[in-house]
């Protein structure tokens, strides 16, 4: 009833002691489109549904890669989100020249909720209206992490952001016992599964996908398009209800198959060919 | 000037500013640039490039190192040698390295010669005051395949050629190389190709033999010999060894 009166101003409080504007601010990560995030004892796993404004518009990209042993994905504000990930990458970049190593993880996660705590107490500023998924790897091991726009952060064992993803946290505490000891592409498969499950509507495609996969001998690659084809195939291929004949349902199977094999030897060679091919997803400030 | 010493006593300054009284130039003793000795070579052929660096560094007449890299590779078709100092050098490749990952970042892809020639060339204007004490050379494939070769100066002036040595054994290889390399002589007017015809095997052993000529006679650069060759498919690594003395 009062949230009209105290919600003009970041820096008005309501008499329940609440911060209205950050609030607000985290609905608009709850519009973005959903965001999942898992990780097993060796890798972490991000895979993310892309949107598109209309048929004749590209899809929205989700996932930025920050360093070789770190990413993120997005949901909400895409300025926003753009904004924070060149600041992460510039950080990156100035934490190798100066140490020569990779920037911790959850360092540069703690930076990120320092700068966006930061815009919570500041009248002529609002907060950033994104949340990130940081999955990264370092000396400690692999590490996935979630930044929202109040300041606060955890680190997560597998999380999922945006529109309906509760959905897709019911899968992912339903199956977390198998995370830690899954193989890569196991791990892959179910952040599909559970991207699979915020869905509301159509079904998962290598267009509106983009996986994101890093590990301790695995730079950040990303899997879109041509590279994530294998692993959508494979999420219909176990579908009980199937609309496709059995002489179809053979066929994909053998697809994956090899599919999954190159996909999972090759995360480098993925990312590179994703990069030659078309000249990989479309350069960020295009979109 | 009659006043022999103006300032008398406790200026440790009294002898700079007497000898300037008298007309005599001083000069400050500490040098912030040293030559670390080492020689490069680049070489464009058709559809490869070869670039080699001698490994040995050192200060003065003594050796510092017999195994230091004077190559940095920077994409999977470019690589950068330096010559000269290894402190500027080590900077310089740093600076590069990193900007080279913005670059992949902002635009999806790798670094081409071209660019990468470029960005060189800023870099080192950007410091026209207190230069990088580098001889650099870029060497790569460029967009068609062909193989590039640009070289620089101290303060970024650069040109594409065929070859170009740089470094302690310059002067004695150059001359080897104008003379077997005609075609790609960046001295021949009007411009001609600034490749050669050779295959890649005889031009790295041309390379190869000039670098033990080299060694011969100029006491900075032996030891052993790092060879870069990039072709399309790929960067692969060559060592020579040479004299140790």
């Amino acid at each position: 009833m009062f949230r009209n009166q105290y919600d003009t101003d970041v820096t008005t409080w309501s008499p329940q002691g609440r911060l209205f504007q950050v609030e607000y601010a985290m609905e608009a990560v709850k519009q973005g489109s959903c965001a999942v995030g898992l990780k097993s004892d060796t890798h972490v796993v991000l895979a993310t549904l892309k949107r598109s404004q209309s048929e004749l518009s590209s899809f929205q990209r989700k996932v930025f890669k920050i360093d070789d042993h770190m990413g993120i994905a997005i949901a909400g504000l895409t300025g926003d989100g753009r904004s924070l990930c060149k600041y992460m990458r510039n950080e990156c970049i100035n934490h190798r020249y100066v140490y020569e190593s990779s920037m911790p993880v959850g360092r540069l996660v703690r930076q990120i909720a320092d700068k966006s705590q930061v815009c919570t107490q500041r009248s002529w500023k609002r907060p950033y209206g994104v949340g990130l998924l940081v999955a990264g790897v370092d000396p400690r091991g692999p590490h996935l992490f979630s930044s929202c726009p109040s300041g606060n952060y955890y680190e997560y064992k597998a999380i999922a952001i945006g529109a309906r993803s509760q959905a897709a946290k019911t899968y992912l505490e339903k199956h977390l016992e198998s995370f830690p000891s899954a193989t890569l592409d196991e791990l892959v498969q179910h952040g599909l599964r559970a991207l699979q499950s915020s869905l509301s509507e159509g079904e998962l495609t290598d267009a509106n996908s983009s996986v994101a996969v890093v590990g301790k001998d695995l730079s950040f690659t990303i899997l879109e398009d041509e590279a994530v084809q294998p692993y959508i195939t494979a999420l219909k291929e176990d579908e009980p209800m199937q609309t496709e004949g059995a002489a179809a349902a053979e066929e994909q199977r053998e697809a994956p198959a090899e599919g999954a094999a190159a996909a999972e030897g090759g995360g480098q060679a993925a990312y590179e060919a994703a990069l030659r091919e078309g000249e990989g997803p479309a350069p960020m400030e295009a979109d | 000037m009659a006043a022999a010493a103006p300032y008398q006593i406790g200026n440790p300054l009294s002898k700079v500013h007497a000898e300037a009284a008298e007309g005599h130039k001083t000069h400050a003793t500490w040098s912030p640039y040293d030559d670390n000795g080492g020689t490069a070579v680049a070489v464009a052929g058709e559809d490869y490039c070869l670039v080699a660096g001698s490994t040995r560094m050192s200060t003065g007449f003594n050796i510092l190192t017999r195994d230091a890299s004077m190559l940095l590779q920077l994409t999977d078709k470019v690589v950068i040698a330096s010559a000269g100092m290894q402190a500027d050098r080590k900077a310089l490749h740093k600076l590069l390295q990193h900007r080279n990952v913005t670059y992949q970042h902002n635009h999806g892809r790798p670094m081409s010669v071209s660019a990468t020639a470029q960005l060189l060339s800023n870099t080192l204007y950007y410091k026209r005051f207190f230069p990088f004490y580098t001889f650099n050379l870029v060497a790569g494939l460029d967009e068609q395949g062909r193989g590039a070769v640009y070289n620089y100066d101290a303060v970024g002036s650069y040109e594409r050629s065929g070859y170009f040595c740089q470094g302690s054994g310059k002067e004695l290889i150059q001359p080897v190389l104008d003379n077997q390399l005609k075609a790609a002589s960046p001295l021949l007017l009007p411009p001609r190709n600034s490749i050669t015809a050779l295959p890649l095997d005889q031009a790295l052993d041309l390379v190869k033999d000039a670098f033990v000529s080299a060694g011969e006679r100029d006491i900075y650069t032996g030891d052993k010999v790092e060879i870069l060759i990039i072709t399309k498919d790929g960067i692969r690594r060559d060592e020579l060894q040479l004299k140790l003395d």
